[in-house]
C-alpha cells in the first residue's frame, strides 16, 4: 500500500542528533543564503529579515520550510532563504504552492509574490486559490509598480501614476487587493507595511497559524521607481499607521469589506478571519470515506476490483 | 484473411447458419440513441468470449444530438483495425442510411428502422435490406410512454439473434450495466432485448456463428484507451494529478478524480490549464510525481510550465490526447499533429521525453513506463495518444496486477550533501531531494527556471548555460541508447518500409499483410519512443529502397509530416518520404495501400 496523501510522512531522524534527540532552533546565520539582489533601500529586505525572525522564533527547521515564488523583484525571495524552495514561472506561484500543500500535510507553505505576479498575470489563481481555501500563506509585497522591468504600470498603481507605459499618468483603475480577497472567499486577509517590522512579524505569524488560505497584503516601497509611495502610512515620513480598530469584528464580512475600502492608507492588521473547512480537509474526507470501503486491501487488490468489472 | 460474411460457407436450407471468423458491424444514429452502449456490450461480450475486438466511433462536438456512429469488429483471430468496410449496417434514420451505405461491403446487410428509413430502390439490389419497425416495436415491448428509448437494446437483441450471440452472457452484461438503478430500468432493458431477440423478420435468410477464439483460456479485460491510461497511471503509483476539462482528454481526469481517493490520492480540477500543470509540478516538487493532461489548445497553454519542468529537471507526466488542430480545430476528430509541440513546444532548448502508445494495451503499460522514465531521468514525459485510441475499445490479457502495481512513496532519509544540478553526475542524471528532507551540510537547493549553478542558484555565466544545456540533453541521449530498436513487421529487406507511430499500427500492419499477399515486398516498423528515438533505425532503413512515414498530419511546407521531418533531420536520407492525411478519421487500410502505390518507386 503506498502512503496516502493525507498521512504525514515519517521522516527518519538524522544520526547526528544529540543524545537527547533535541534539536536547537536555527540561527539567523543558518537560514541566510544568497545576498539579496534587491536595490539598497527596497522594502523587501525588511520582509525577508522578518521571515528569518519568524523561522527563528517559531523554531522551524530547514526541512520544514518551503518557500515558493513566481517572477518579479519580490519573487527572488526563495534564493535568499537557506531552505527548500522553488522559483516558478510568472504568476503561477499559487497553483504550484497548492500542489505542495495538497500533497504534503506536514508542511506549511509560504508563497511570496508581488503586485504584478499576484494580481495581474496571476489574478485568476489568486481568485481560485482563495475560494478553494487551500492551506498556505501568500505574502504579496506590493510596491504599486513593475520594478524588475524598470517602471511600468502595475494593477495597483494609482490613477495618474507616471510610468514608462503611462507617460501621461495611469488611466486604469487600480484594484484593492484586500477587498478582492474578501470578495472571492479568502479566510484570512491582513494588511501590513514593510516599514513597520513588528507589525509584519505579528501578521505573518497570525497568517501561519491560520488553518486555510491566509493572505498578507504588505506594502513594500520601491525606492528606485516609486519612491515615497507609502509615506502617508509611515509615521517616520509624516504619515499615520492606523491599526485595525479593537472594536472591529474580524468575522464580519461586510465590516471587513468596508474597512478594506477606506481611502489609502486605511487600516493595518487582520481585516477578516473566519474558520471554514480547507480544501485540504475536504479532500482528506473524500479519501477517508472511499478508503473505508477498502480497509486492509493492497493497491493491486483495489485495482483488480475495477478490472473485474471490465471483463 | 479470414472468412467474412460475404464468402461464408452456407449450410443450406431456408434459414442458413454460417460459420464466420469475424464480423464488422457499424451502428449509425444520433449521439443520444445509445449506440455506444450497443457497441460497448458487443465489445465486452467479445472480450469475455476470448475473442479479439476493436471498435471505432465518431461523436459530434455539439452539446446534444447530431449524427454519431459506432463500429465494432469482432474476430476469433487477430484483429488489427476496426475494419475498413462493414458487413452489417444498423441504421436508425434516413441520414444514417444514406450517409453510411458506402461503408458497407457489397451484398452486406442493411438492418434499418423502417419507422424512419425509406430504402432507395437502386441500393436494394446491391445490399441485402432488412427493414424492421424498430422504434414502434420497442415502444410495444416496453410499453407506456417510453417513446423509442431502449431501441438500442432492442437492436442488440436483433443482432444477438442474427449472430447467435451468447444470451446468458449478454443478460449478465445488461444486469451489470443497470445494476443499482431503479429495477424497472433493468426489466425494461431485458424486455426490449428479448423482444428484439424473438423477432425473426421473414426476409432474414441467414444467421451466423462466430467461430471459437484461437486464444482459449486467456482472461481478458475490455476497455478503451483513456480508461487504460487512467488505470496505468494508478498502477504506476501516481497519487496526485491536476487538470482542466477538455475533449477528448476529459474522461481520464474524470476516472482519476473518482478512483485516486480509493488509493489515498487526489486529482484536482483546476481553474485553468496553466494552474493544473503548475499544481502537478508543485506535487512533483513535493515528492509526489504527478500527472496532468489535456488536448489541443490546452497543451499549448501548458508549454511555458513544461519548459520550467525541463529547466528545473522536475519529473512530470503530461498526457496529450490529440485532436484536430490548430486552435479549437476539430475537437472530436483524430489527428497526430501534436508531435512537434510535444517534442519542441515552448521557448528555448528544452529536451523532454515523448512516448506514443500504439494500442489500448500499450496505454496501460506505457503509462507506467512514462511515470518511471519521468522519475528516472527527472524530466517531463509527454504521452501522446489521440481521439481514436482514446475511445477505441479493445480486449487484452488481464495484467498481473500484483506484479505490475508500484509503490513510489517518496523517501525522506536525510542526506549528507546535495547538488540538484550536479554537473559531474553520470549521464547528466540527477534527482531532487524533497522538502521534508534534511541536508546535513545545511546547504539547501532551489528548484528553478532561471539558468542556475549546481545548487540551483541563479547564474548568468555563459559557461554554466552551455554546461547545463548539455546536461539536460545528455541525459536524454543516454536514455535513447537504452531504448529497444523496434521489431520489423515483415522481412528485414524489401522494397518499401512503412514507419508509423501512435494509434496507426493496426491499419499499417493490415496494409503490410495485404501487400505481401499480393506479392509486394512491404514491411513496417512502429515507433513507441518518439523522442528520443532509439538508435539503430538507420540499419533497418538500409534494408529498403523506400521509407514511407505514415502519419495523420499535414505534409508540411517541405513535403514531410512531423515524424517524417524528424527522421529526415536525423538521417539525412532522401529515401524517407511522407504519407499524410488530415481528414480527421482513422486510416483505412485501402487508403494506405493506394497512397503507397502512388508514392512508390517500383
Amino acid at each position: 500500500m503506498s502512503q496516502t496523501l493525507t498521512e504525514k510522512p515519517v521522516v527518519p531522524v538524522a544520526t547526528t542528533e544529540t543524545a537527547t534527540g533535541e534539536r536547537k532552533a536555527l540561527t539567523r546565520k543558518e537560514i541566510v543564503a544568497d545576498h539579496p539582489t534587491w536595490c539598497p533601500g527596497c522594502g523587501d529586505f525588511s520582509v525577508l529579515a522578518l521571515y528569518f525572525k519568524l523561522i527563528e522564533k517559531r523554531k522551524l527547521w530547514h526541512e520544514k520550510i518551503t518557500t515558493i515564488s513566481g517572477i518579479g523583484c519580490s519573487s527572488r525571495f526563495p534564493y535568499f532563504v537557506q531552505a527548500h524552495g522553488a522559483h516558478f514561472i510568472h504568476g503561477r506561484a499559487l497553483p504550484f504552492a497548492s500542489g505542495v500543500s495538497l500533497s504534503r500535510p506536514d508542511l506549511h507553505v509560504f508563497a511570496f509574490s508581488g503586485d504584478g505576479d499576484a494580481f495581474s498575470i496571476g489574478g485568476n489563481h489568486f481568485t481560485h486559490t482563495a475560494r478553494k481555501n487551500i492551506k498556505m500563506t501568500l505574502v504579496v509585497m506590493d510596491n504599486q509598480v513593475y520594478g524588475l522591468t524598470k517602471k511600468q504600470t502595475s494593477p495597483t498603481s494609482p490613477l495618474g501614476f507616471k510610468s514608462k507605459t503611462d507617460i501621461w499618468g495611469a488611466v486604469d483603475y487600480p484594484i484593492n487587493p484586500a477587498k478582492q480577497a474578501i470578495a472571492v472567499g479568502a479566510s484570512f486577509v491582513a494588511r501590513t507595511s514593510a516599514s513597520n517590522p513588528n507589525h509584519v512579524l505579528a501578521t505573518m505569524e497570525a497568517a501561519m497559524d491560520h488553518d486555510g488560505f491566509s493572505f498578507v497584503h504588505c506594502l513594500s516601497e520601491c525606492v528606485e521607481f516609486y519612491e515615497g509611495a507609502f509615506d502617508s502610512a509611515n509615521p517616520r515620513k509624516g504619515g499615520v499607521f492606523n491599526e485595525v480598530p479593537k472594536s472591529h469584528d474580524v468575522t464580519d464580512e461586510m465590516a471587513a469589506y468596508k474597512l478594506a475600502s477606506a481611502d489609502f492608507p486605511g487600516n493595518f492588521g487582520v481585516l477578516y478571519q473566519v474558520k471554514k473547512p480547507t480544501k485540504n480537509a475536504r479532500e482528506a474526507e473524500i479519501v477517508h470515506s472511499l478508503q473505508s470501503k477498502f480497509v486492509g486491501q493492497k493497491d493491486w487488490q483495489i485495482l483488480k476490483k475495477s478490472f473485474d468489472r471490465m471483463k | 484473411m479470414s472468412d467474412t460474411i460475404e464468402k461464408a460457407p452456407s449450410s443450406g436450407g431456408a434459414q442458413k447458419v454460417s460459420q464466420i471468423n469475424e464480423v464488422v458491424i457499424r451502428i449509425a444514429g444520433n449521439s443520444q440513441d445509445g449506440i455506444q452502449a450497443i457497441g460497448g456490450f458487443l465489445a465486452r461480450l467479445a472480450g469475455r468470449s476470448e475473442q479479439e475486438v476493436m471498435t471505432f466511433m465518431t461523436i459530434p462536438s455539439t452539446i446534444s444530438g447530431g449524427p454519431s456512429i459506432f463500429q465494432v469488429r469482432i474476430g476469433s483471430g487477430e484483429v488489427l483495425t476496426p475494419g475498413d468496410d462493414a458487413d452489417v449496417l444498423l441504421c436508425f434514420y434516413q441520414h444514417s442510411y444514406e450517409g453510411h451505405i458506402n461503408s458497407l461491403k457489397k451484398k452486406g446487410i442493411v438492418l434499418y428502422d423502417s419507422d424512419h428509413v425509406v430504402p432507395k430502390p437502386e441500393w436494394e439490389t446491391e445490399y441485402h435490406h432488412v427493414g424492421i419497425p424498430i422504434s414502434s416495436l420497442t415502444v410495444e415491448a416496453i410499453g407506456g410512454t417510453a417513446k423509442d428509448k431502449g431501441k438500442n437494446i432492442y437492436s442488440l437483441g436483433l443482432i444477438a439473434k442474427m449472430f447467435d450471440l451468447n444470451v446468458p452472457k449478454l443478460e449478465k452484461l445488461l444486469g451489470e450495466r443497470f445494476t443499482g438503478k431503479d429495477p424497472s430500468i433493468l426489466n425494461n432493458a431485458l424486455a426490449a432485448f428479448h423482444a428484439g431477440y424473438a423477432n425473426s423478420p421473414s426476409n432474414v435468410v441467414e444467421t451466423f456463428q462466430i467461430t471459437d477464439s484461437q486464444k482459449k483460456g486467456v482472461q481478458q479485460v475490455v476497455m478503451n484507451g483513456n480508461e487504460a491510461i487512467a488505470y496505468g497511471i494508478i498502477a504506476a503509483g501516481v497519487r496526485f494529478g491536476a487538470a482542466y476539462p477538455i475533449t477528448p482528454w476529459t474522461d481520464i481526469m474524470e476516472i482519476l478524480r473518482r478512483e485516486l481517493p480509493k488509493y489515498g490520492g487526489s486529482f484536482i480540477q483546476c481553474e485553468d490549464e496553466i494552474a493544473s500543470v503548475a499544481m502537478a509540478l508543485g506535487a512533483s516538487f513535493a515528492g509526489r510525481v504527478a500527472v496532468t493532461g489535456s488536448s489541443g489548445p490546452g497543451i499549448a497553454l501548458k508549454t511555458e510550465a513544461i519548459g520550467w519542468a525541463v529547466m528545473a529537471e522536475m519529473p512530470l507526466v503530461v498526457i496529450n490526447v490529440q485532436r484536430g488542430g490548430p486552435s479549437t480545430g476539430m475537437p472530436t476528430n483524430i489527428e497526430q499533429s501534436d508531435l512537434n509541440i510535444a517534442i519542441n513546444g515552448g521557448h528555448g532548448d528544452s529536451p523532454r521525453v515523448v512516448l506514443a502508445p500504439a494500442n489500448v494495451e500499450d496505454c496501460f503499460y506505457m503509462a507506467i513506463e512514462a511515470v518511471n522514465l519521468a522519475r528516472k531521468y527527472s524530466v517531463p514525459v509527454f504521452f501522446l495518444t489521440d481521439q481514436g485510441i482514446a475511445t477505441r475499445i479493445e480486449a487484452f490479457a488481464e495484467p498481473d496486477l500484483e506484479k505490475v502495481c508500484q509503490d513510489i512513496t517518496p523517501d525522506f532519509t536525510p542526506v549528507a550533501t546535495h547538488k540538484p544540478y550536479d554537473l559531474t553526475a553520470k549521464d547528466g542524471v540527477t534527482h531532487h531531494v524533497k522538502p521534508g528532507t534534511r541536508i546535513l551540510d545545511g546547504k539547501y537547493p532551489i528548484a528553478t527556471g532561471l539558468e542556475h549553478d549546481e545548487y540551483g542558484h541563479p547564474s548568468g555565466s555563459p559557461k554554466v548555460h552551455m554546461l547545463q544545456n548539455a546536461k539536460r540533453r545528455i541525459k536524454l541521449q543516454a536514455l535513447g541508447a537504452t531504448l529497444p530498436v523496434p521489431k520489423i513487421y515483415g522481412p528485414p529487406e524489401g522494397n518499401v518500409l512503412l514507419v508509423g507511430w501512435g494509434s496507426t499500427e493496426g491499419p499499417i500492419r493490415e496494409a503490410v499483410d495485404r501487400f505481401r499477399a499480393a506479392g509486394d515486398s512491404v514491411s513496417a516498423i512502429h515507433l513507441r519512443h518518439v523522442n528520443p528515438l532509439p538508435n539503430g533505425l538507420e540499419n533497418i532503413f538500409s534494408g529498403f529502397n523506400q521509407v514511407l512515414v505514415v502519419e495523420m498530419n499535414d505534409e508540411g511546407l517541405y513535403g514531410y509530416g512531423q515524424l517524417g521531418a524528424v527522421l529526415r533531420a536525423r538521417y539525412c536520407d532522401p529515401k524517407i518520404q511522407g504519407i499524410n492525411k488530415t481528414d480527421g478519421l482513422t486510416w483505412k487500410v485501402k487508403e494506405i495501400i493506394e497512397m503507397v502505390k502512388s508514392k512508390g518507386r517500383k
